[in-house]
C-alpha cells in the first residue's frame, strides 16, 4: 500500500532531512512552517505591545534590559518617543502581514485545504515552498531594522507619504529602517500573490469526485475567498511599495509634493501626491482586514458546527455572505479617509459602502448563533475560543458602525476608540479563531492531543483579559484619546485618562503572561500529549479520514469520493450523531 | 463551564452598557453650531449598536448555557437553516445599517458640502514637525504668498513670507495661538510644510488633515456656549502621526467676543511690525 502511494503521488516522499523539513514540497510541512513563522512574529509582537503598554503609562521609567536590546532607543533603559514610534510600526507590520495574514491562511489553509478536498497536495508545490521561503525572507528584512543605523522606521504600519518618503530629515529610522521596511513588505507580497495563485488553483482543480462548491467546508471557501483578495489587493500593494522605494532611493517623486521644507531642509521632490500613496494603501489595506478575519470565519463556523453536532445554519447564505463581504471590500478603503482632504462626495459613498458590508457580517453572526439554537454543545476549549470569536466580532463589529459615518468619525478618527475597535475584530477575533484552530487540528497536525485544563484556564484569562484592554479604548476614544502618541502627559485633557490607561496596562502583561500557558501547552503536548486516534472530535470533513498525522500523500494513494456536505450531524435515523462527508449512500442504517 | 462562560459574557455586556449608560467616560462638551447634529448622530448609532449588542451577546450567553451537552439523550435539531429567516434578517440590517448612515447625510453635508459664508473670517493653519502656526492676512484681506526658499524657523520666518517684497505679506499676522471670535462663521485653510498633520479640536467636533502641496478648507462657527468653558480656551491637537514630537504637537485656540477679538488682532500686529 505503502509503495503503492508513493508511487502515483505527484512526488516521492523524501527522506533527507533538508528535504523534509527544510525545503519541503508537502504541504503539511509548509503550513506548518508559516504557523510556527507567524508564532515566532506574534511572540514578538505581543512583547512590543507590552513594552509600549509600559512606557504609555510609565513614560520615565525605566524597563529592564531594553537598554541592551537598543542603546540608542532607550537610554538607561528609558524608551524614547521615537523608539516607542519605532516599536508602534514593527508591532502593527508584524501583527497584520505575519500573524493575521500568515497562520490562519497559509498557515492552516495550507495544513488542510488539501486534505479537506481529498487532494495529495496542492496544485504547485514547488511555488508553494518558494511563497513560504520569500515570506521568510520578508520577515528578516524586517526584523534586521532592530539592528541597523537609527533602528525601525517610525511612520507606523501604514507609512503614509511624505513622512515615509523622504528620508531620515523626517526622523530617526526613516532611513535604512524604513528602506529595509519597504522591500520587506514587497517580499510579503511576493510571497501572498504565489500562495494566493496556489489556493484558487488548488480549489477550482483539485476537488475529489463528488465535492461540489457546494459541499465544500465553509473553512476552505474562506481560504478560496481570502486567496481571491490576497491576489487582487497585493499586486496593488507589491506595485505602491516598489513607487515607494523608488521615491525613497530612485529620485522619483510618486508620494511627495513640490515645495517641501522639512526641519529647515528644502526637499528636492516635485509633482507626487500624498493621497495617492493613501488610496493604493487603504485599496489592499481593507480588503487585508477581510484576508485576516475569513478564515477565522471559516474555522469558527466549522468548529461551532462540529461541537453543536448540529449541521451548519444556513450554509448557503454563509457562503452567500463571504463573498459579498469580499466583493464589497474592495469598494470601502475610502472610509479610512473621511479627513484626509479627499472629497466629501465620495467620503458619503464611501460610507454607504461600508454600513452594507455591516449587513454580510451580520447574516454570519445570525447564523452562528442560528447553528448553536437547539444544539448539543461540547464546551471544549476549541469551541470556547469559537463562542469567544462570535461575541469579539459582535463587539468589535458595531463599533465599527460608529466609524462607518463620516459626521461620526469626525471626532473618533484617530483616536484609540478605532485602535479598540480593529483590534477586537480583526485582531483578537482572529487570533481566537487562530486558537481554536490550534485546539481543533493540533491532534491532526502532530498526532497528540492538546490538554484541555490548560487549554480553558488559557481561554478564560485571554477572554476577559482582552475585554479588558480593549472595551475601554472605546471609552478613551469618546473622550478624544489620539492614538500613536507615545505619552499622556503633553496634552491637557488626555492627563486624566491616564488611570484608565494605567488598568489596560496591567491587563495586558496578565493576558500576554497568559500565553505562556499556551506556549507551555503546545509545546509540551507536541511530544508528552495523549496519542490522538484518527477522529477524536466526531467530525465529518475528510482530514479525519486519514490517520493523525496523515501520511506523506494524505489518503495512501486512495482517491475518496465524497457523497454529502461536510456539516451532516445528528442526522435521523443515522447509527452515529455525525456521519462522515465520504460515507457511501444511503446514510440511515434501516 | 456552560454556566460559567454564559455569567461572564452576560457580565462583560452589563458592565460595558452601564459605562456608556452611565457616561463614566462621554464626549467632551460641544461648543459649536454644528456638532449637536454630530452628537445627535452618535446618540442614534449608540442607540442602535446598543440593542444589537445587548441581544447578540446575551442571546450568544442564553444559547451556550440551554444547549450545553447535559448528556440526555436529546439529539441536536436537525436543521439546515431558514430561508424566510435568512430573508428577514438580510433585509432588517439592510435597512438598519444604511438608512442609520442616511440619517447622518445631513450632519455631513452642512460641514462639507457648502462653502464657508463670503463674510467668514479667513485663517491659514499651517503644521509643520511639531508645531502649528496661524495666519491672519491683515487689513488687507490677502495671504500674501509663501516662498519655500525663504521658510526657516532659525531665522523667525516659518512660512517664507517676503514682507519687504511682497505688499500682501506685510500686514499678515502669524500667530501661535488660534484666536477666533465667538458667533461667527471661521474659514479655516490647512496647509503643511512638510509631512502630514492633523487638526482636531474636540469641543468644536472639527477634525482635518494638514497634507502636504493641498489647501484644504474647512469651516465652522464657535457658539455662545464657548466662552464659558475654560475662559473659552481649547486645545488643539495634532492626530496624524508625523513624527518623534506627535505627542507634544499642539496650539490653543481661544475663543473671544468679537470686541476682545479685533483687540487681540491689533496687539499682535503691531508686535511684529
Amino acid at each position: 500500500m505503502e509503495a503503492h502511494a508513493v508511487a502515483t503521488h505527484a512526488h516521492a516522499a523524501p527522506t533527507g532531512f533538508i528535504r523534509k523539513y527544510i525545503f519541503s514540497l508537502d504541504h503539511k510541512v509548509i503550513g506548518k512552517q508559516y504557523y510556527f513563522l507567524a508564532l515566532f512574529s506574534v511572540v514578538v509582537g505581543i512583547l512590543l505591545s507590552v513594552l509600549m503598554r509600559w512606557h504609555l503609562v510609565w513614560p520615565d521609567a525605566r524597563i529592564p534590559l531594553l537598554d541592551k536590546l537598543s542603546p540608542t532607543g532607550a537610554p538607561g533603559g528609558i524608551m524614547t518617543p521615537e523608539y516607542y514610534l519605532s516599536l508602534l510600526t514593527m508591532h502593527g507590520t508584524l501583527m497584520v502581514f505575519f500573524v493575521l495574514t500568515t497562520a490562519p491562511q497559509s498557515g492552516f489553509g495550507n495544513f488542510l485545504l488539501p486534505i479537506q478536498i481529498g487532494a495529495e497536495d496542492m496544485a504547485f508545490p514547488r511555488l508553494n515552498m518558494l511563497s513560504f521561503w520569500v515570506t521568510f525572507a520578508g520577515l528578516v528584512v524586517l526584523l534586521s531594522s532592530f539592528f541597523v543605523g537609527d533602528g525601525p522606521p517610525l511612520s507606523g504600519w501604514t507609512a503614509y507619504t511624505p513622512l515615509s518618503a523622504v528620508g531620515s530629515v523626517a526622523g530617526p529610522g526613516e532611513g535604512t529602517g524604513q528602506t529595509l521596511w519597504v522591500i520587506s513588505i514587497a517580499l510579503f507580497c511576493v510571497g501572498s500573490l504565489l500562495g494566493a495563485l496556489n489556493f484558487i488553483t488548488t480549489t477550482l482543480d483539485l476537488r475529489t469526485r463528488g465535492l461540489t462548491l457546494m459541499r465544500l467546508p465553509l473553512t476552505c471557501w474562506a481560504w478560496f475567498i481570502t486567496a481571491v483578495l490576497a491576489l487582487l489587493s497585493f499586486a496593488v500593494l507589491f506595485a505602491a511599495g516598489v513607487l515607494l522605494l523608488l521615491d525613497r532611493v530612485g529620485g522619483t517623486s510618486f508620494f511627495v509634493p513640490a515645495g517641501l521644507v522639512v526641519s529647515d531642509q528644502r526637499i528636492a521632490h516635485s509633482g507626487g501626491s500624498p493621497l495617492l500613496w493613501q488610496h493604493l494603501f487603504w485599496f489592499f489595506g481593507h480588503p487585508e482586514v477581510y484576508i485576516a478575519i475569513l478564515p477565522g470565519m471559516g474555522i469558527t463556523s466549522h468548529v461551532l458546527s462540529t461541537f453543536s453536532r448540529k449541521p451548519i445554519f444556513g450554509y448557503r447564505a454563509m457562503v452567500y455572505a463571504m463573498m459579498a463581504i469580499g466583493f464589497l471590500g474592495f469598494m470601502v478603503w475610502g472610509h479610512h479617509m473621511f479627513v484626509s482632504g479627499m472629497s466629501p462626495y465620495v467620503g458619503f459613498a464611501f460610507s454607504v459602502f461600508t454600513m452594507a458590508i455591516g449587513v454580510p457580517s451580520a447574516i454570519k453572526t445570525f447564523n452562528w448563533l442560528g447553528t448553536l439554537w437547539g444544539g448539543k454543545l461540547r464546551l471544549n476549549t476549541a469551541m470556547l475560543f469559537a463562542i469567544g470569536f462570535v461575541s469579539l466580532f459582535v463587539s468589535g463589529g458595531l463599533s465599527g458602525l460608529f466609524l462607518a459615518q463620516p459626521p461620526v468619525d469626525t471626532n473618533l478618527h484617530a483616536t484609540y476608540f478605532v485602535v479598540g475597535h480593529f483590534h477586537l475584530v480583526m485582531g483578537v477575533a482572529a487570533i481566537f479563531g487562530m486558537f481554536a484552530g490550534t485546539f481543533f487540528w493540533f491532534p491532526k497536525m502532530f498526532g497528540r492531543m492538546m490538554n484541555e485544563t490548560l487549554g480553558k484556564i488559557h481561554f478564560w484569562i485571554t477572554f476577559v483579559g482582552v475585554y479588558c484592554i480593549f472595551m475601554p479604548m472605546h471609552f478613551l476614544g469618546l473622550e478624544g484619546n489620539i492614538r500613536r502618541y507615545s505619552r499622556f502627559t503633553d496634552v491637557n485633557f488626555l492627563v486624566p485618562l491616564i488611570p484608565l490607561h494605567k488598568f489596560m496596562t496591567i491587563a495586558a502583561f496578565v493576558t500576554a503572561g497568559a500565553q505562556f500557558i499556551f506556549l507551555f501547552n503546545l509545546f509540551w503536548s507536541m511530544f508528552k500529549g495523549e496519542k490522538a486516534t484518527e477522529n477524536p472530535w466526531e467530525a465529518t470533513s475528510l482530514e479525519w479520514t486519514v490517520p493523525s498525522p496523515p501520511p506523506f500523500d494524505n489518503f495512501a494513494g486512495r482517491h475518496p469520493v465524497v457523497y454529502r456536505g461536510p456539516y451532516e450531524f445528528s442526522v435521523p435515523g443515522a447509527p452515529k450523531d455525525y456521519v462522515m462527508q465520504d460515507a457511501p449512500e444511503p446514510v440511515a442504517a434501516h | 463551564m456552560a454556566l460559567a462562560i454564559a455569567l461572564v459574557i452576560a457580565v462583560i455586556t452589563v458592565i460595558s452598557v452601564y459605562v456608556f449608560w452611565a457616561h463614566v467616560w462621554w464626549l467632551p462638551v460641544d461648543v459649536s453650531t454644528h456638532g449637536a447634529s454630530i452628537d445627535h448622530q452618535f446618540m442614534m448609532t449608540l442607540i442602535m449598536t446598543g440593542i444589537v449588542f445587548v441581544l447578540a451577546q446575551l442571546g450568544l450567553a442564553y444559547f451556550v448555557w440551554k444547549y450545553r451537552d447535559r448528556g440526555d439523550r436529546r439529539p441536536a435539531k436537525y436543521s439546515h437553516g431558514n430561508n424566510a429567516l435568512e430573508i428577514t434578517w438580510t433585509t432588517a440590517a439592510f435597512i438598519v445599517f444604511v438608512g442609520l448612515n442616511l440619517l447622518g447625510y445631513r450632519s455631513w453635508a452642512s460641514m462639507r458640502f457648502t462653502p464657508a459664508a463670503a463674510d467668514a473670517l479667513r485663517v491659514e493653519v499651517w503644521g509643520e514637525q511639531f508645531q502649528f502656526y496661524f495666519r491672519y492676512p491683515g487689513p488687507d484681506g490677502q495671504f500674501g504668498p509663501t516662498h519655500v526658499n525663504l521658510m526657516n524657523d532659525a531665522t523667525g520666518n516659518a512660512l517664507g513670507l517676503d514682507r519687504d517684497n511682497d505688499p500682501a505679506s506685510k500686514d499678515d499676522i502669524v500667530t501661535a495661538t488660534l484666536a477666533i471670535p465667538v458667533n461667527r462663521e471661521v474659514e479655516l485653510i490647512l496647509h503643511s510644510k512638510d509631512v502630514g498633520h492633523s487638526f482636531y479640536v474636540r469641543e468644536l467636533r472639527v477634525h482635518q488633515d494638514l497634507v502636504p502641496g493641498m489647501a484644504i478648507p474647512i469651516h465652522f462657527t464657535a457658539s455662545e456656549d464657548a466662552l464659558n468653558y475654560n475662559g473659552g480656551r481649547y486645545e488643539i491637537v495634532c492626530t496624524q502621526l508625523c513624527g518623534l514630537g506627535h505627542y507634544k504637537m499642539r496650539a490653543f485656540l481661544q475663543v473671544m467676543t468679537q470686541e476682545d477679538f479685533d483687540k487681540w488682532l491689533k496687539q499682535q500686529a503691531e508686535e511684529q511690525q
